[in-house]
């Protein structure tokens, strides 16, 4: 170890190669409720050529490396496991050059999400992914899980807004994926990086795509007696050809908790609202609020809510984003779940997920992005409380095999992380399985990236302890 | 443990992949309209046809499960009988080859690229096994993202049997414009999220596609900006694909017709573009990569995407 440390610190500099109890513990954890990190040192690189030479230290001393942003991922992909080199990308938090003649931005991977969008507003552009940890988490972040959020309804995920990308392999080698242009030309690895989990290397500069900022902005808030009103809405929106810029739907337990918390303006007796959001030209946007406004009563809607300034706009939205806080009211923990199911089986996997908790004897809410049939059970509990997290756990596991009953998948805009490893292989058989082993290993073929996530044991770069037991400098 | 959900019943996939089989080299052939795409196959390959039709079209869900081997004109008969289209242009080729060349229409602005459209594709690897990447639903981050891989792969990695593919409504209203005095980057930055805008060097067209208020409103602002007049559709598409940055792409010039896709980077050109610089780092992936799907090679040979 000391070795290692010295040969970092020579590289970077003493302070920014930490090694202390404190540093240590804290890296060793991200959002997510699992245990079981072991941080080696943890570097915070300034430069490309401070990760590459971060890249092939570790990789000399037999060390894997974890890229680390904000820490604010759900599903344990930032977790360092057996003691790897963690490189915390947080000081390269530059917006290199916005370029609005290719309409892109050239970032650091540590730049804020938020604050990307927030120096593009006056340019009348945005960066669209924007996940309810925006305020927070890193667009490097945002690669390795190709986030989402309730806007990526009808913008895309991140892959769609990712042109280009600078990485450094495993290897310590440095190379772009992508283009400026229309990308059709050699294999999409640009589009195979993305949402890989930081298995595939280091993103060290993005090019994001700038999207317009439209001149017209409908918020409606709908209230439902039921939620299955508030899941049929969200179909038949679908089906008649809308594709609003969001629609999210909240039950009335986790409404009431947010409107304690913000006071937004959301009604405490409705057993669901359903915040819908359509964007573009003034007589365009009209009418699409209209129609989802009729859809919404023909569904037994009982009232229909337009927000009528951008103040009221963006009090919805923040009670929206803020509502994974405001559950610490009722009780300490959460355990936020996330899957996608076909939006037309949205009403009847909500009541069997209200089943489920139930037989578990748990508190679940429901807040998601409907539009997408992205659901967000959010499982409560009290860690101090002997086995309620092993009931949360067992309650999730139904969730999952529920959703993947009625034709849905695993994770719509988390990751797999260390999480849902162990689900992997009842979505997706050996050989396809072995084919996205093989993905991974084009990148990473001695498995020192984030070794031990995504890919279930048994494949290659999944067993921590055999990559543990190869003697220091086999790979130097 | 019992089979994985995704797993494959389709018979006629599995027809597919016996005649794929495991050994010789082999490619497979859609409408042969972009034939000689990356390269010209080695003779000795023997050519199969793709499955095709149907399986199952989910327009509440916008989505459509299609074996590769059905026409694209096909695709856009079934989708247009419910309002909806896909990312895929016609140009009398299948499903699977569009998907295999990766090549997006000329609307690309409007109806989205084909790499971000394919959720799901199933295909039949070198040792001839079925492989499902992606899944069924329109959001999905389960795993490694092998629907982009196989995009734009020219069937190096693996023989297309099936897509999933997003779909998207038909814009109720859409016009197209040829304007005189309209420089293409005013013509783009004047309308909010136009379809298509084209530029040959002189004449700009643009493509408007939404409400119809919204189209008429926008071809006004166009009007007042430069002469414009309706038109029936694009000009003429040159035969030659070339990949330039936007900015580059908008600063086009050559002695010879061309067409520039401004705010997209795509150049069609009479003549073929020079070879493109590769970066080492993705040229050395993109090896590692065949090596590890098609050890023996026998996948398309003579072919590189």
């Amino acid at each position: 170890m000391d070795a290692l440390l010295a040969d970092l610190r020579s590289a970077l500099s003493d302070d920014r190669v930490r090694y202390d109890a404190a540093q240590r513990s804290l890296i060793a954890h991200d959002a997510s409720v699992f245990d079981g990190g072991v941080s080696g040192p943890v570097c915070y690189p300034v430069d490309t050529s401070e990760v590459q030479a971060i890249m092939r230290i570790a990789l000399t001393h037999g060390r894997a490396v974890v890229p680390r942003g904000a820490g604010t991922g759900l599903a344990g992909g930032a977790i360092p496991l057996g003691a790897p080199v963690v490189i915390a990308m947080t000081k390269m938090n530059a917006i290199l050059d916005v370029d609005l003649d290719n309409r892109v931005a050239w970032v650091e991977p540590g730049v804020i999400n938020l604050d990307l969008s927030r120096h593009l507003r006056p340019m009348g552009f945005h960066f669209a992914p924007d996940p309810s940890s925006q305020q927070v988490c890193t667009i490097g972040g945002n690669v390795a899980n190709n986030s989402g959020g309730p806007h990526c309804l009808a913008y895309g995920v991140t892959d769609a807004h990712v042109v280009s990308l600078e990485i450094v392999l495993p290897s310590g080698e440095v190379g772009t994926l992508g283009t400026l242009g229309p990308d059709d030309h050699g294999l999409d690895l640009r589009g195979a990086f993305v949402g890989s989990e930081g298995t595939l290397g280091i993103a060290t500069k993005v090019a994001v795509r700038l999207t317009k900022n439209p001149p017209a902005v409908r918020t409606l808030l709908l209230s439902f007696a039921s939620v299955r009103d508030a899941a049929n809405t969200v179909s038949d929106v679908i089906a008649n050809g809308i594709v609003p810029a969001a629609m999210e739907v909240m039950d009335q337990k986790i409404t009431i908790a947010v409107e304690n918390f913000v006071g937004a303006g959301y009604p405490l007796d409705a057993a669901a609202v359903l915040l819908a959001e359509v964007e573009g030209l003034e007589g365009g946007a009209d009418i699409d609020a209209e129609r989802i406004s009729d859809l919404g009563r023909a569904n037994g809607a009982t009232n229909v809510r337009q927000a009528e300034s951008d103040e009221e706009r963006a009090l919805l939205w923040k009670g929206r984003k803020t509502a994974f806080g405001a559950i610490a009211q009722i009780k300490p923990d959460y355990y936020l779940h996330d899957t996608v199911v076909p939006r037309s089986a949205l009403a009847d996997v909500l009541e069997t997920i209200y089943d489920i908790a139930k037989r578990h004897d748990l508190i679940v809410m429901n807040v998601f992005h409907a539009g997408d049939g992205n659901l967000h059970p959010l499982l409560l509990f009290d860690a101090r409380i002997e086995g309620e997290l092993e009931r949360v756990h067992a309650a999730g596991a139904d969730i999952l095999r529920a959703c993947l009953a009625v034709g849905g998948v695993l994770s719509g805009e988390h990751g797999i992380g260390v999480e849902k490893q162990g689900y992997m292989e009842e979505l997706f058989s050996a050989d396809d399985l072995d084919h996205q082993n093989r993905l991974r290993k084009a990148f990473d073929p001695a498995c020192r990236a984030n070794p031990g996530k995504v890919l279930p044991m048994g494949h290659s770069c999944a067993d921590i302890q055999a990559l543990r037991a190869v003697p220091t400098g086999v790979w130097g | 443990m019992g089979a994985s959900v995704l797993a494959i019943d389709d018979p006629v996939l599995h027809e597919f992949a016996e005649l794929v089989g495991a050994e010789g080299a082999v490619s497979v052939a859609g409408g042969r309209t972009r034939w000689e795409a990356g390269g010209t196959l080695s003779p000795e390959a023997q050519v199969v046809e793709a499955p095709t039709g149907i399986v199952s079209y989910r327009p509440e869900e916008m989505t459509m499960q299609v074996r590769a081997g059905t026409t694209v004109a096909e695709l856009d008969a079934a989708l247009a009988e419910k309002g909806q289209r896909s990312a895929l242009a016609d140009r009398g080729g299948t499903v699977g080859g569009a998907v295999a060349v990766g090549e997006s229409s000329v609307d690309q602005l409007g109806r989205g690229a084909v790499r971000d459209s394919v959720l799901q594709v199933r295909y039949v690897s070198a040792e001839g096994k079925l492989v499902t990447g992606g899944g069924p639903v329109v959001k999905n981050v389960s795993g490694f993202n092998l629907p982009k891989l196989l995009t734009g792969s020219l069937g190096t990695l693996g023989l297309l049997a099936e897509i999933i593919i997003r779909t998207n409504p038909m814009p109720p209203a859409s016009v197209w414009l040829r304007c005189e005095g309209l420089s293409p980057a005013r013509a783009r930055d004047a309308v909010l999220t136009p379809s298509a805008v084209l530029w040959d060097g002189g004449a700009t067209w643009v493509h408007l596609e939404g409400h119809a208020v919204d189209v008429r409103a926008e071809q006004k602002q166009l009007m007042t900006l430069g002469s414009c007049q309706e038109v029936g559709g694009p000009p003429p598409i040159p035969a030659h694909r070339w990949t330039l940055s936007p900015a580059q792409a908008a600063a086009f010039s050559a002695s010879e017709p061309f067409l520039a896709s401004i705010g997209v980077g795509r150049v069609w050109a009479s003549a073929p573009q020079p070879a493109l610089p590769v970066d080492p780092v993705a040229e050395l992936i993109g090896q590692r990569t065949k090596q590890l799907f098609d050890p023996a090679s026998r996948l398309n040979p003579g072919r590189t995407p």
